[in-house]
């Protein structure tokens, strides 16, 4: 697709993803002064991403959002599900 | 049109799936063996489980005109417990042998952990010793491009796995081409919450082109949509691409890569 047909096609549903997003950080500051959990600090750095010029938009970001570390951890017992960013050390509240 | 979804836990669905995926054009289904939300608490309970795969569900499918196959394995989310997941192995090959059993899957990582790559190694090898395909599950979210690069090296490590006969599933943006690169073929699941959208399943087909790739709803028990390889159709459709692409990444592809179990069959 041209890059005008792909703006036609696409940019109402994702003018309204944007909304969403903002309509989240607004979300996030009205509950409270407290800082960011590590979810909500990697937010903010892919939010950022989302305005640096290049392609891979989205690969940056789910790299990002990785745990870039390469040994496998001691133990999944207890262990289930995942947070969407990468804790490093901290535990999510 | 006629299209095969790959990857989809048709047991936590209902007749109603099963009529509608018909109507949209499915023709057959494959089922990985998985976590069913809950740990079972002994492995009879798989016994069971892979009971209904192989007996209860073709029945279901095929009152629709849907051919049923499965995979089988201990899943990554139950594989902590090596005792555990051995004496499910112990049963796994007289399953492998019904005949729409088509290989060992989805094994692979959940949270990354020694135990869950043993098991895996371990499986990895069934598969090797009975001559099976393999069908990986690779992690969820923050552990996927570990989990993905973890489950390559072991399996390049043995040195006699044809990568054309393993599909390493659940890929995105950051792991289509690490999977792609090694000759590994890769699934793209179309699932709304953690993994992809026909959107970003067409863009990555797009960016990274169409051989050795294939598309899946994964539908189970969770939030999940059955019609989301048609949906994704549609959506190449919109922006497009000839009708050969969109049968080559819904039917063509998965039929090259199941036919080669021997056992798959659907009228093409
Ligand atoms: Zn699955």
């Amino acid at each position: 697709m041209s890059r005008q047909a792909v703006v036609d096609r696409y940019f109402m549903e994702h003018r309204a993803k944007l909304l969403d997003v903002a309509a989240f950080l607004d979300r996030v500051e009205r509950g409270g002064a407290e800082g960011d959990d590590f979810r909500m600090a990697a937010f903010r750095r892919a939010v950022a991403v989302l305005a640096e010029p290049g392609a891979s938009r989205a690969r940056r970001i789910l790299e990002l959002l990785s745990d870039p570390t390469d040994t496998p951890i001691d133990s999944a017992a207890g262990l289930k599900g995942a947070f969407g960013a990468y804790p490093g050390g901290e535990t999510p509240a | 049109m006629k299209y095969i979804d790959p990857h989809i836990h048709m047991i936590s669905r209902t007749t109603d799936d099963y009529q509608r995926m018909a109507q949209a054009g499915c023709v057959a289904v494959t089922e990985p063996a998985f976590w069913a939300g809950f740990d079972r608490s002994s492995p009879r309970g798989f016994f069971d489980y892979f009971t209904q795969l192989t007996e209860f569900e073709p029945a279901r499918a095929s009152a629709h005109g849907i051919r049923h196959y499965c995979w089988i394995c201990i899943n990554p989310k139950e594989a902590e417990d090596p005792v555990f997941a051995r004496e499910v192995m112990s049963f796994m090959p007289e399953f492998l042998e019904r005949p729409t059993a088509l290989g060992v899957g989805e094994i692979g990582l959940n949270k990354n952990s020694r135990n869950e790559l043993t098991i895996f190694e371990e499986q990895v090898a069934l598969a090797a010793d009975h001559d099976q395909l393999i069908l990986i599950h690779t992690p969820h979210l923050e552990d996927k491009l570990k989990g993905t690069r973890l489950i390559i090296d072991a399996l390049k490590s043995r040195g006699d796995i044809d990568p054309g006969r393993v599909l390493i599933d659940h890929v995105e943006e950051h792991t289509v081409e690490l999977v792609l690169d090694e000759g590994f073929w890769a699934g793209m699941t179309l699932y709304p919450d953690t993994k992809m959208t026909p959107q970003r399943a067409a863009d990555v087909i797009e960016t990274y082109g169409q051989e050795r790739i294939w598309i899946n709803s994964a539908g189970d028990w969770g939030t999940s949509d059955p019609l989301a390889v048609p949906k994704t159709r549609l959506e190449m459709q919109a922006r497009g691409h000839a009708a050969v692409t969109i049968d080559r990444i819904s039917f063509d592809n998965p039929n090259d890569f199941l036919r080669q179990s021997g056992k798959f069959l659907v009228d093409a």
